[in-house]
């Protein structure tokens, strides 16, 4: 439309010959550019619905092969004799919500992993931003973080059944500590390699060291420490299925397990598959969390991969 | 012809000496320097790099502390960063988590003014630089000069007295300078405060300055004293008349024997004609 105005204006009686093409070639190219704009825009939006499509793709295929190897009941190396088909499972459950007893174990599930995982966060982002800061509480403390570190979290069984009080303690310990020392590292991680001119720019500007926590270092390292959140919630879920499987009562690992033990192979896979959703489910939080604690992330160059 | 802002924002440096240890010995980074930055003046260091320039700055923003002698502010000791002293770096320094306003605010907001107050300073600061239509943008979304340029804001927002300024356009390309430059001196005289000026851009320090030093290689002392006589406000024109001319080649003149000896003690004039040899068209092979 801009580019119809300069043309009719010097049709409306400019002199002839007056009328500097200068402008006409500008918006000859306005308006390609504007062409090519509308064009690239097509072409981002195919390029969304193409990975759309892929995304469905993705998940249609591996039902459907699910589908094919029970259904027909695929015998080579693999055996899928005994494996449920997804009907089964569907069917399965519809069932298992006639009670409450999938579902209160789904909920303790969830609620042994947000009081683990809380407890994670709440110690391991404070101690970690104050080893990163600290010289001397960082050689105090992570000589022995280091000797704890390596021991996973299933390996504390055993321990930690001697350790605490009851068997629910004892489960939300095993979850906490899967979770703490990837927490840990990362804001360890984060505030060391922290710009130290923006540490030098607030010192400047008057803030105090107790400002500089909450000013500069905390909102510093949050990418790093939701990177940690990342990786811990994974941990954590290993941690808490395993635990829940060998001393549980309760909790989905513990519904899995059982299901094995009583030979209910449609309630194996509905464990597994719950399992897989929530821990689907708790990494979405986090991610978007994430965003809106850090909006200026999605501005930043490479933000938008 | 100097402007002065009722006699606050005098640094004064006094017999300063900085020593380092390096590989079990103890190099002299910086020794016997002594300058002073009178209130409202626009004082420039310049020198071959490495020779200790930055770390006189930083030692009069807080952040070093050195060896020998000692330095004030208004005849107060310095020993420690403070928002007196606003500090422009040459790095992007701004926090990318905040925007350019709230980047603004910050100083104000560690010395506990109300939100609204802020805002209020934030912007007006914001809109004379001509910055204010991306108060809401993120430092990532600004380019190098912008963002240089915010740095400058976020940096008098406090309302220092002085402004130290390390290397501020070193990473932005020629044509930006040029225009940080100018808008940098207007900025000065707009605010009337001490500014001590680090660079290794002759141009740009006769440009911006009342006065000039000139430091030595390594380890680092005062060479020369130059006053800039040139009429204010500065104009890019300026820099073609001859008085600007004059006192390039003689800046120059200064840097490049410090700048040879910084480069190393065999290196003289004449070895720069080349090896004494001719090398034909087959190039240095045939010679090896």
């Amino acid at each position: 439309m801009a580019a119809v105005i300069p043309l009719a204006s010097s049709a409306a009686g400019a002199p002839v010959g007056a009328a500097p093409p200068p402008p006409a070639a500008a918006d000859l190219t306005a308006a390609t550019a504007a062409e090519r704009a509308r064009a690239w825009m097509w072409a981002r939006r195919r390029r969304a619905a193409g990975s759309g499509l892929l995304w469905a793709l993705s998940i249609v295929g591996l039902l459907a092969f699910w589908y094919v190897c029970t259904r027909y009941r695929l015998e080579f190396y693999m055996r899928f004799t005994n494996v449920p088909t997804p009907a089964d499972v569907l069917h399965r459950l519809v069932e298992v919500n006639h009670s409450t007893k999938f579902i209160t174990n789904v909920w303790i599930s969830v609620r042994r992993i947000l009081t683990g995982f809380g407890i994670a966060i709440l110690l391991a982002v404070p101690l970690g931003v104050l080893i990163g800061r600290y010289r001397t509480v960082r050689d105090l403390l992570m000589p022995a973080a280091e000797i704890l570190r390596p021991i996973p979290a299933i390996a504390w069984v055993p321990m930690s059944i001697m350790l605490w009080p009851t068997n629910e303690v004892s489960i939300v310990f095993i979850t906490f500590l899967g979770s703490f020392f990837p927490i840990l590292l990362n804001t360890v991680h984060g505030v060391t390699t922290l710009d130290p001119v923006l540490v030098r720019a607030a010192r400047c500007l008057g803030a105090s060291e107790a400002q500089l926590f909450r000013a500069v270092i905390l909102p510093g390292v949050m990418p790093q420490i939701f990177t940690g959140l990342a990786v811990g919630i994974g941990v954590a879920w290993v941690s808490l299925i395993a635990a829940e499987m060998i001393s549980g009562q309760f909790g989905v690992g513990y519904f899995t397990w059982e299901a094995y033990s009583l030979v209910n192979y449609a309630e194996i896979a509905l464990g597994m598959i719950t399992i897989g959703m929530l821990g689907l489910v708790c990494s979405g939080v986090i991610r978007v969390v994430g965003n809106l604690v850090m909006p200026w992330r999605a501005h930043s160059a490479g933000g938008n991969r | 012809m100097n402007t002065h802002n009722g006699g606050r924002g005098r640094i004064e440096v006094r017999d300063v000496g900085v020593m380092f240890e390096s590989r079990g010995a103890a190099v002299i980074a910086v020794d016997g320097v002594s300058l002073t930055v009178e209130p409202g003046e626009f004082v420039s260091l310049i020198g071959p790099s490495g020779c200790g320039k930055s770390t006189l700055l930083n030692i009069v923003a807080g952040f070093v502390q050195p060896t020998s002698g000692e330095t004030l502010l208004d005849g107060k000791l310095i020993s420690r960063p403070g928002s007196d002293r606003g500090v422009v770096f040459q790095q992007y320094s701004l926090f990318p988590w905040l925007t350019v306003r709230k980047n603004v605010e910050f100083g104000l907001k560690m010395q506990g003014v109300p939100g609204s107050k802020r805002e209020t300073s934030a912007r007006t600061l914001l809109g004379l630089a001509g910055l204010l239509s991306f108060e809401n943008h993120y430092p990532d979304q600004l380019s190098g000069g912008m963002k240089q340029r915010v740095g400058i804001v976020r940096a008098l927002a406090t309302s220092p007295q002085v402004l130290l300024m390390d290397e501020p356009f070193g990473a932005l390309d020629a044509q930006t300078r040029v225009v940080m430059q100018e808008i940098l001196t207007n900025i000065w005289q707009k605010f009337r405060l001490s500014v001590l000026f680090v660079t290794h851009d002759i141009d740009e320090s006769i440009f911006l300055s009342d006065k000039i030093f000139v430091m030595t290689a390594r380890p680092g002392r005062i060479k020369a004293e130059i006053q800039v006589n040139l009429p204010r406000p500065r104009k890019p024109e300026m820099t073609t008349t001859p008085e600007f001319v004059e006192l390039t080649q003689r800046l120059r003149a200064l840097i490049r024997e410090e700048s040879l000896s910084a480069m190393g003690g065999e290196l003289k004039d004449g070895g720069l004609d080349g090896f004494g040899m001719e090398v034909g068209p087959s190039g240095v092979g045939a010679v090896m």
